[in-house]
């Protein structure tokens, strides 16, 4: 049974140029899938179609049964409660604590009062706990959250997410701002999380490799078009030739 | 830089200070302003200052007449910007490109900004002073009309600044619009608000005096009415009044900056 669906989306900012596609895919409970692609192909743009932060004019996106584009407003809020965000820069408010940040997570279950005030029950702030202590950052729970490193940063912003108790988590380039030992940790991470929460993840990579080694699946994005989708093994210098056109080309040559 | 472009710079900045020569003179000569008579001035004006506005013992009577006025004018400048502040925030969240609400109110926060802003304090008195007469409502609103623009441009920019990214990460939550704005949005520029609020308290005191000889209230009316009763003494008095509250202010609001930021 499939958790996600794309089918013929199609988007563009501008009526000038089209930025995605007819792009279709399926995606099924519980698989890591990485999304690959130069700069500017539309990776970002796809993955916040999915969760409409960015609205979409063609083609059908079906999320656990749900038509995502013609959700009302509070449908939609109940839609982005069960997908989580992991971004390339983090995206915490730096200013506020740890666990703050990490209780964000679960204002799409509360009113707009609670919210406000800052309530939370004992469960929710134990179940941030457990999560800090999952991802082995339990100790700043209380410090600010400019005052740790981009690593700690970025689980920070899993632990968020995962609050959320998502069935998807879409991930921004999560690891582009990221030393390589921080990187194997956050993938590490999300893998974990596939395999042992059964939450899907949707992963934007730019590093082919990194996307080879931890996912159940790769598609391929140039130019807002889908040019390859399969295992990790099935793709051939060639396939990667077309995914990243002249630019891997130009890059051996120089 | 490279030689050329720096042998360029050079002679720009050597034009440049020709047309300001220039247009000192011509403006000198338009206005008949002799720069030497008007410098010849000088010593003879500060004879008169140290002669006439000396603080007396006579003038220290008035001294608690003056203390009620300008406590009067000193709480009117804090009553003015934080209604101007509580009516910026709005104004400010709405102006912002990342939590705006719609494309009209946006340009319509905007628009009040502009308009308040560009409108000097001085005419804003002389505005309301038509409708409103002399009284303090007067003088309280033209320091709330002034300040209004002023903040609400400055929060419009901190929270452009600040909050970008937290908004749309809160957003992806599932957040309403008011969770984002007093969880995200606030937090972040909250200290930049507050240090802005400050600034407008002390530029607001300041503004207060002449205000206040505008509509006839505060401190401003009795620096009027002494002045115009050629007790120059009193006048001496009123104005170390002020400049002594402008520094204590100045002094209160630096501390408070330092504990929050
Ligand atoms: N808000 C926007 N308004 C107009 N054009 C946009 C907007 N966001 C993205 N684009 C354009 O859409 C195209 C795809 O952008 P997108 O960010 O989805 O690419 P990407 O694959 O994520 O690239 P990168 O790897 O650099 O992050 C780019 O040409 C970009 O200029
Ligand atoms: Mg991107």
């Amino acid at each position: 049974m499939s958790l996600l669906k794309v089918e013929g989306l199609g988007k563009s900012y501008t009526a000038d140029k089209q930025i995605l596609k007819n792009i279709n895919f399926d995606i099924k409970q519980g698989e890591f899938i990485s999304i690959i692609g130069p700069s500017g192909a539309g990776k970002s743009t796809m993955l916040r179609c999915i969760n409409r932060m960015v609205d979409f004019q063609e083609g059908k996106i079906t999320f656990n049964h749900q038509d995502v584009g013609s959700l009302n407003k509070k449908e939609l809020r109940n839609l982005r409660t069960n997908i989580g965000m992991v971004f390339q820069h983090y995206n915490l408010v730096p200013r506020l604590t740890v666990l703050e940040n990490v209780l964000h997570g679960r204002f799409g279950y509360k009113t707009t009062l609670q919210g406000i005030l800052g309530r939370y029950t004992e469960a929710e702030k134990e179940h941030a706990f457990y999560l800090l202590e999952k991802m082995g950052i339990h100790e700043h729970a209380y410090k600010r959250c400019n005052q740790l490193s981009g690593g700690q940063q970025q689980r920070v912003g899993i632990c968020r997410a995962l609050i959320q108790e998502p069935q998807l988590i879409l991930c921004d380039e999560p690891i582009a701002s990221l030393d390589p030992n921080s990187s194997k940790i956050i993938m590490d991470h999300l893998k974990s999380i596939s395999t042992e929460m059964g939450i899907t993840c949707l992963v934007n990579l730019h590093q082919v490799d990194v996307a080879q080694q931890y996912s159940d699946r790769i598609i391929g994005l140039n130019n807002g078009e889908v040019v390859f989708n399969g295992k990790g093994h099935e793709l051939s210098e060639e396939k990667i030739h077309k995914i990243y056109g002249t630019q891997t080309k130009q890059l051996i040559i120089a | 830089m490279n030689e050329k472009a720096m042998r360029k710079h050079r002679w720009q900045s050597g034009i440049f200070l020709l047309i300001i020569l220039v247009l000192t003179y011509l403006s000198s000569a338009i206005t008949k302003f002799n720069f030497v008579e008007g410098m010849a001035t000088i010593p003879e004006a500060i004879g008169w200052i140290f002669s006439n506005l000396m603080v007396t013992q006579e003038s220290l009577d008035k001294l608690p007449k003056i203390l009620e006025k300008l406590a009067e004018t000193i709480f009117m400048s804090i009553a003015a910007t934080t209604t101007a502040a509580i009516v910026s925030l709005f104004l400010g969240v709405f102006g912002s490109k990342t939590t705006k609400v719609n494309n009209f109110l946006s340009i319509f926060a905007r628009f009040v900004a502009s308009v308040s802003r560009n409108i000097p304090v001085v005419a804003w008195s002389l505005i309301l002073l038509i409708s409103f007469g002399q009284n303090s409502v007067t003088g309280f609103l033209a320091l709330f009309a002034g300040t209004v623009g002023f903040l609400t441009r400055a929060f419009i920019e901190s929270i452009d600044e600040a909050s970008q990214s937290s908004v749309e990460a809160l957003t992806a939550t599932g957040a309403t619009y008011f969770q984002v704005v007093s969880k995200a949005v606030i937090p972040q520029c909250l200290p930049q608000m507050v240090s802005w609020v400050l600034f407008m308290v002390e530029t607001n005191i300041r503004n207060a005096t002449l205000v206040g000889i505008l509509t006839g209230t505060g401190i401003g009316y009795t620096f009027d009415m002494y002045y115009k009763l050629l007790n120059y003494n009193a006048v001496a008095l009123v104005t170390l009044c002020i400049v002594i509250t402008v520094i204590i202010v100045d002094l209160i609001s630096n501390h408070v900056r330092k504990v929050i930021l």
